[in-house]
């Protein structure tokens, strides 16, 4: 079986010790690890139920019922378009589409340059400004396919 | 003198370009050589004049929106920082009409104080609610809480009080306070608003709620999608610890209590109370079988208060100004104010918060000014994705929580979601079934495979199978999963799709794809 590569090993094994005293701590755990890592590696799984005291299979359970959650390293950047009702409202079905087509990747999936992830979200809490967009953690409203663009080439990879 | 000039710092000011504008005006007043004080309110809830610069005058706050940041060199121009006019002056922030109409009592500081200070936040009338529940015994705060006719704002609108009394009358021992912070659904954005612009009010609700039932421990469940929320909640936590509002001897009454932000993982699931509560404890977000309620085994097994965040956020108006002052807003059993989020295809989307009572009509098109763009409104669904679509004949139907459940609708999380004309009403009824599959927690039978059965009869319909007997079949499905869910994911999902079928159905019509 493949196993977690020691430096990110000695990570996770200091994530856990530093929760494992707080009440419920799996949730916080699981963030810690994607904070640190960009994902969290089914190669990590035993060391977390291990220092946890629960099975393999309760923290299998827990990484994968979470879509926040990323089993695989991401591109550089993640860009998260909302997919729900009052963005849908806006021509967010077009953006998506148009997207898809910029990037030349599918939702859930990762540009051949590793640059862009393209994920689907369901309410990013902007519903006055929609169509929604989230690139790493920053908030974009009323975004047109030309914002979209310039959004996409202000994280292009340099030179 | 130094010039204080807001620019807000809230999530939706900034997705629209408040954080370039706010770098914008620090960056000519360092080349005018003025010295001015810039302060990141949130958001005062006109998000279409986002983002909505404020600048301190004798004569109050002067607006001017919606600024880019090209426009700032020109409002320097203009002398904006002494209010003057200008093409984007707005006039005195308090008397833009879209705002002056609002009753404002949860919102009250909300775009008005700087989110990180206590001293601004008692300064505007913070922690009033507090002191007077501490000059209370447990049951008299419990008893103001249920005066007020506060219901829960989260959606199931349950009365507060009578949950707080449960709570209140379990033996003591460790009990817990926990906020539903997971804001799932389309078309709502009130809590992150509130957690963005007045952080400590919520912080002041939960204490008061521990005071009320003896509960030493709160916890705030946030949405992993809420970055900037998160961000003001641990700078007013770690404030309010710093001032003694929190921790061991909350505000030199000998009485603890202590208050951590927990992060979701984007499941909607969460948003349901026990859910909620299994992912509290770090488990999979699978929904409970009630009894026994919450109240009396909740958070790893203890008596615990789960509400919202606007239902907690308005417990310290309630406390401050009295039950009957906050009873006095509204009609028939909804008393209050509910914050209403006008959202999707509307002109001057954003927060209202007026009593209950107030029309749909009159919000789409008073408030509203009608679509976004200018095409006729079809179509309102209000509460969420789990929540009818409601067709403009019943558009004079009150926003209370009775009249709404009257015409087969309900109100939710206060959340509107404008369409024009052009929305395909099918579409959108294959999204509701769609959104459920994806978000079921798979505990239920009804919900977990419901959901996909229903996108499956709905793509037969529209490709011309055997369209009146799928009809039926869609109907039936929507039936089981109604009476047979355990939960209102599932339970919900088929009003959507019921009210589609209703109100549309010449959109559910054979068409080539």
């Amino acid at each position: 079986m493949e196993t977690l590569p020691p430096a990110e090993e000695a990570v996770v094994r200091r994530i856990v010790a530093e929760h494992k005293a707080r009440p419920g701590p799996l949730l916080e755990v699981l963030h810690a690890i994607q904070s640190a890592l960009g994902f969290v590696p089914a190669t990590a799984v035993p060391a977390v139920a291990e220092g946890l005291n629960l099975s393999r299979a309760e923290v299998h359970g827990v990484l994968t019922f979470y879509h926040y959650f990323r089993h695989s390293r991401p591109g550089r950047h993640t860009v998260s378009l909302c997919r729900a009702e009052s963005c849908q409202a806006m021509g967010a079905d077009a953006l998506a589409a148009h997207a898809r087509r910029r990037l030349g990747i599918d939702f859930h999936q990762t540009t051949s340059n590793g640059q862009f992830s393209l994920e689907p979200i369901y309410c990013l809490g902007n519903c006055a400004c929609s169509p929604a967009a989230m690139i790493d953690g920053r908030l974009y409203g009323r975004v047109t396919p030309e914002a979209f663009d310039a959004l996409i080439a202000e994280n292009a990879p340099t030179p | 003198m130094t010039v204080t000039v807001y620019v807000p710092g809230d999530a939706g000011a900034l997705s629209v370009g408040a954080g370039g504008v706010a770098a914008a005006i620090a960056a000519e007043a360092a080349r005018r050589a003025v010295a001015l004080r810039i302060v990141r309110n949130g958001s005062r809830g006109a998000y279409w004049l986002e983002p909505l610069v404020e600048v301190v005058t004798p004569a109050g706050r002067c607006a001017y929106g919606p600024v880019k940041a090209a426009d700032v060199p020109s409002l320097f121009a203009a002398d904006f920082l002494s209010g003057k006019a200008h093409p984007l002056a707005l006039g005195l922030a308090d008397s833009i009409p879209w705002l002056k109409g609002q009753q404002r009592l949860t919102f009250e500081r909300v775009g008005i104080v700087d989110p990180g200070s206590i001293a601004d936040y008692v300064q505007h009338g913070g922690y009033r609610g507090l002191t007077r529940a501490l000059s209370l015994a447990p049951a008299e705060i419990v008893q103001a809480v249920t005066a007020s006719g506060l219901r829960g704002r989260g959606g199931a609108a349950f009365p507060t009080g009578i949950k707080w009394k449960t709570v209140l009358d379990q033996p003591s021992g460790q009990k817990y306070v926990t906020c539903n912070a997971d804001e799932g659904d389309s078309g709502t954005f009130s809590d992150r608003m509130l957690m963005e612009g007045d952080p400590c009010s919520l912080i002041e609700g939960m204490t008061i709620a521990g005071l009320a039932v003896g509960a030493t421990q709160g916890y705030i469940y946030l949405r992993a999608e809420y970055p900037h929320a998160l961000a003001t909640l641990r700078t007013a936590i770690a404030a309010a610890y710093q001032a003694r509002y929190l921790g061991a001897d909350v505000a030199d009454s000998g009485k603890r209590f202590d208050l951590e932000v927990r992060l979701g993982a984007g499941a909607y699931i969460c948003g349901e109370e026990t859910s909620m509560l299994e992912s509290l404890e770090g488990r999979r977000g699978e929904v409970r079988v009630r009894p026994p309620l919450p109240a009396i085994k909740g958070l790893f097994g203890q008596p615990t208060i789960v509400n919202n965040v606007v239902t907690l956020s308005s417990v310290p108006w309630i406390l401050a100004r009295g039950a009957d002052a906050y009873a006095n807003f509204g009609m028939g059993k909804s008393r209050g104010t509910l914050p209403i989020q006008l959202a999707g295809n509307i002109r001057r989307g954003g927060l209202v918060e007026r009593a209950f009572g107030l029309t749909l009509r009159e919000l789409l098109y008073d408030y509203g000014g009608g679509s976004a763009s200018g095409r006729p409104i079809r179509a309102v669904q209000v509460g969420g994705p789990l929540g009818a679509y409601i067709p403009p004949a019943h558009f004079d139907t009150a926003v209370d929580y009775e009249a709404l459940a009257g015409i087969g609708a309900m109100l939710g999380h206060g959340g509107i979601v404008v369409f024009d004309d052009s929305v395909d009403m099918a579409h959108m009824a294959r999204y509701a079934m769609e959104f459920c599959a994806i978000e079921s927690c798979g505990k239920c039978t009804p919900c977990r495979i419901g959901s996909t059965r229903g996108v499956e009869v709905i793509d037969r319909i529209l490709a011309g199978i055997e369209g009146e007997r799928n009809v039926r079949l869609l109907e039936e499905l929507c039936d089981t999963m109604v009476q047979g869910s355990l939960c209102g994911l599932g339970g919900m999902a088929p009003f959507p799709v019921q009210s589609a079928l209703k109100h549309f159905r010449e959109d559910f019509r054979a068409r080539v794809r």
